[in-house]
């Protein structure tokens, strides 16, 4: 079995998850004897090569599609370069609209036509740009080893253009792969449109649909509308081999209740600042610590501040390299209280460092982490209740320590692609 | 000799910047102190102002033989970065000092707003200071200002019953109503305490608008002005003019012409005639008091509201305020003087001033003097170093092993021994 796959980002150059989750799949499927060509926009040479043959999209200029350029643009004629956001016009005018649409189009794609395009790889201002872009690199890298694999794969909305450009062009089988949606991003009415349709179309014209967990699965199939037959939940896994849990001298005496992540509506921090306030009301021997940077973080500092608890529930700011990993070698209990989290693997992290989690019923992980404490993200009163617990009773603390501890170093990729092997049989004729 | 008179006092302080201070030094790192922008900015203000101003005071003080007065109020805080990082700035107050005709002003050590929080720890540092400033200028002050000119009826009562008869505060036009700055009045509650009120109109167009050129009245001469103090003071004794000294080479730079305007002044107005100089406790020795002024919550110079917003203002700050303040039990059980000496410096007003999120009228001004991006961060680097405080201070309190019942004993010969240790410096 080989594979086409598409995704945006590799270690050790990353912004978010993803990329360790490709990187944790490849090698993943390799061991279950899975070759892999992973494409991604912009790769730096830097990339462990050892499970996978890394292409980069930038390096590829768009020259062997042998059709004409019209054919070409009708086959994979939902690229779009650019906004095409048209208000208050009326039909005539529209037609016209798209008629002019369609020679830009053929015009751009003329001038790209032969030219390699450096893709920045990042989340920046012209995101749509890049990905309506690497669709059609995408495309051509399917052309060029059109003989060298036999299903597509694309990781999240940011690669379902080019893995649909792919099967269009070769007719191979597509297999999309849902690490989050648009409902995780932002709240039920306030979602991001444009993605919401290029994660709509791709699951339409993907033959499987893999997700994180049975949490997005239900998201997938009650959201999109997608048949449930065609989805399948593989859960993510987490690589810790050649990790070294750190030590670290303390300078706190008091044990530490964690929260790390994207501070963002969607992580609940809210929900942590009431759960320590009343934690607080019955003890003062713990500190409390948000770590990370987002959108909600002034709120939550005046929120701790409301509550007068800001000596004891500190705030560090956005945390790189390293300092991630200290900060749990600094925690006694982790807190993970998402409203919408499609997996989130911190909990892992956390429990692979020793500190026992509590995590919110609401995430991907609650499915698989047995020795995780599980609450529902809205009920301070059970978090505060956990919390104190873990604090106050060592047995409890020990216990679910050690076998979360084993837990998740049981939680091997090896096992998830053994499942997602099996999804690209059931599509390869 | 003339009739009326003009007050000139100068505000002399700089803050104990904090430095970035994170979770991870919780416990393991009490050094406080961004030890090089102090320096750093000390200097700089010290070569653009400090130094150059009080040449030319000192200038203009002989040059005058007696008709030239001023008065400064100097923080202990500002006393000890001179006296780390440019000893040579206290020398020339010392020359100052000498020449006679210079009043020091009491003031609290650590430029605090203690006067709102704890009365005993007010008392102290105002004793505090009042001995730092006797042991370097050799005059015991006999006249107050508060941290910001914040004053109230209570505030104004502690402070008469800490000796002092004259004390200098904001003439707020919400306070004053129709009522000129330009007398002496005394509190509403202790009548027998003077009060200097600012001409915050005739101060400011020193201290804020001297160099902007879109003020219709720019360029300001030394001649106008004098007439504009006459116009103010036509049904008046004094025009009490207080400001910054910062305001003389680093908010208003050297090339706006301010120095060569306060070069002019006192020539300007001894020629015209109207006005004399006198010192704040002179002030109130010359001139009898017209009314009673009652302030029931707290005013300062600050701001459009002249009120205490600039520092207490949100709920950031109120709890970084209510945090610092409940320690002070405590700290008395624990009498340590290097946890004292943090103490002292984390009562800086400016701390507080960093966590305002006023940005709007006043914005420009906030931004002016903050060393931090967001005043989030300013309360977020301000709790961690409170909360390494706290460890400090409970473990030392821990070790004491003092028994609950001993705790009131104690409190009152801590209080005393603390007094006598910082006489004695």
């Amino acid at each position: 079995m080989r594979v086409l796959m598409f995704g945006w980002e590799f270690p050790p150059h990353i912004a978010g998850g993803l990329g360790t989750a490709c990187e944790g799949i490849v090698k993943g499927l390799a061991y279950n004897g899975v070759e892999t060509l992973f494409v991604m926009p912009s790769a730096s040479g830097d990339e462990d090569q050892s499970a996978t043959t890394i292409i980069n999209a930038s390096d590829v200029p768009v020259d062997t599609v042998s059709e004409t350029v019209e054919e070409y643009l009708d086959k994979v004629k939902f690229i779009h370069i650019g906004s095409n956001m048209i208000p208050y016009a009326n039909p005539e005018e529209f037609g016209k609209l798209i008629e002019e649409e369609k020679r830009r189009q053929v015009k751009d794609f003329s001038i790209s036509y032969g030219q390699k395009y450096k893709f920045s790889g990042k989340y920046g201002a012209n995101l749509m740009e890049e990905v309506a872009r690497y669709a059609m690199v995408g495309g051509t890298i399917a052309m060029q080893r059109k003989d060298e694999f036999d299903v597509i794969h694309a990781h999240d909305w940011l690669c379902y253009y080019a893995g649909i450009a792919a099967k269009e062009l070769t007719g191979k089988p597509l297999v999309i792969h849902v690490h989050a949606t648009s409902f995780d991003r932002g709240s039920v009415d306030n979602i991001d449109t444009r993605v919401f349709a290029i994660e709509k179309k791709g699951m339409e014209m993907a033959d499987r649909v893999v997700t994180v967990s049975d949490l997005t699965r239900n998201i997938v199939i009650t959201r999109y509308g997608i048949d449930p037959a065609k989805v399948v939940t593989v859960h993510n896994a987490v690589d810790f081999s050649g990790r070294e849990n750190m030590h670290v001298e303390r300078g706190v005496k008091e044990p530490v209740v964690t929260f790390l992540g994207r501070i963002t509506y969607q992580k609940g921090p809210e929900y942590f600042i009431e759960a320590a306030a009343k934690v607080l009301k019955r003890t003062k021997n713990v500190r409390f610590v948000m770590a990370g940077s987002g959108d909600m973080m002034n709120r939550a500092i005046h929120h701790a501040a409301r509550l007068g608890i800001s000596d004891r529930f500190h705030f560090t700011g956005f945390l790189r390299g390293a300092d991630v990993q200290k900060m749990f070698a600094l925690s006694d209990v982790y807190i993970m209280p998402s409203i919408s989290e499609p997996f989130g693997i911190s909990p892992l992290e956390a429990m692979r460092t020793g500190v026992p989690s509590i995590i919110s019923k609401q995430s991907g992980a609650a499915e698989v982490l047995k020795y995780a404490f599980k609450v529902d993200f809205w009920d301070v009163d059970a978090m505060a209740d956990d919390i104190y617990a873990l604090l106050s009773y060592p047995a409890l603390a020990d216990f679910s320590a050690r076998m979360g501890y084993d837990e998740v170093n049981a939680l091997k990729w090896n096992g998830a692609c053994a499942k997602l092997k099996k999804v690209y049989e059931s599509v390869v004729k | 000799m003339a009739t009326k008179s003009i007050c000139l006092y100068f505000q002399v302080h700089q803050p104990t910047r904090l430095r970035l201070y994170r979770f991870f030094d919780i416990g393991k790192d009490s050094h406080y102190y961004d030890d090089f922008a102090n320096r750093t900015i000390l200097r700089r203000v010290a070569q653009k102002c400090y130094l150059p101003m009080n040449q030319l005071m000192l200038e203009l003080i002989n040059k005058n033989k007696g008709k030239f007065k001023i008065a400064y109020s100097i923080s202990g805080s500002a006393l000890d970065q001179f006296q780390r990082f440019c000893p040579e700035v206290i020398d020339s107050f010392k020359a100052l000092a000498a020449t006679g005709r210079v009043e020091f002003l009491a003031e609290t050590y650590y430029h605090s707003l203690a006067s709102l929080a704890s009365e005993s720890e007010f008392r102290h540092q105002v004793q505090k200071h009042a001995a730092r400033i006797e042991e370097l200028f050799g005059v015991k002050p006999t006249a107050f200002r508060n941290t910001e000119l914040i004053y109230s009826n209570g505030i104004g009562e502690m402070v008469y019953d800490l000796g002092y008869k004259t004390m200098l505060t904001e003439g707020a036009r919400h306070i004053m109503g129709w009522q000129s700055p330009n007398f002496v009045y005394t509190g509403e509650t202790q009548p027998q305490l003077k009060l200097l009120l600012r001409n915050y109109s005739l101060s400011d167009d020193i201290a804020f608008r001297f160099s902007n050129k879109g003020w219709d009245m720019w360029p300001l001469t030394a001649e106008k002005y004098v007439n504009w103090m006459k116009d103010s003071a036509k049904e008046g004794d004094i025009v009490n003019l207080f400001m910054d000294y910062e305001t003389f080479g680093e908010h208003q730079s050297a090339d706006s012409g301010i120095f060569d305007f306060m070069r002019a002044l006192p020539d300007a107005v001894i020629k015209d005639g109207t006005f004399s100089f006198v010192t704040p406790s002179e002030a109130t020795k010359k001139y009898k008091p017209v009314a009673g002024i009652d302030v029931e919550d707290p005013i300062s110079w600050a701001d459009e509201e002249r009120d205490l917003t600039a520092w207490l203002g949100n709920e950031l700050q109120s709890e970084a305020y209510k945090k610092v303040y409940a320690m002070t039990e405590k700290l008395a059980i624990v009498n340590d003087p290097e946890l004292y000496n943090d103490f002292g410096h984390l009562q800086e007003s400016d701390h507080f001033y960093y966590m305002c999120t006023k940005f709007f009228s006043d914005g420009e001004v906030h931004k002016y003097f903050n060393p931090y991006d967001t005043p989030y961060e300013a309360f977020i680097n301000y709790m961690n170093v409170i909360s390494d405080f706290q460890i400090r201070l409970d473990e030392k309190r821990a070790a004491l092993d003092v028994k609950e019942t001993a705790v009131q004993e104690l409190k009152i010969p801590a209080r005393t021994v603390r007094g006598k240790v910082a006489k004695k410096k």
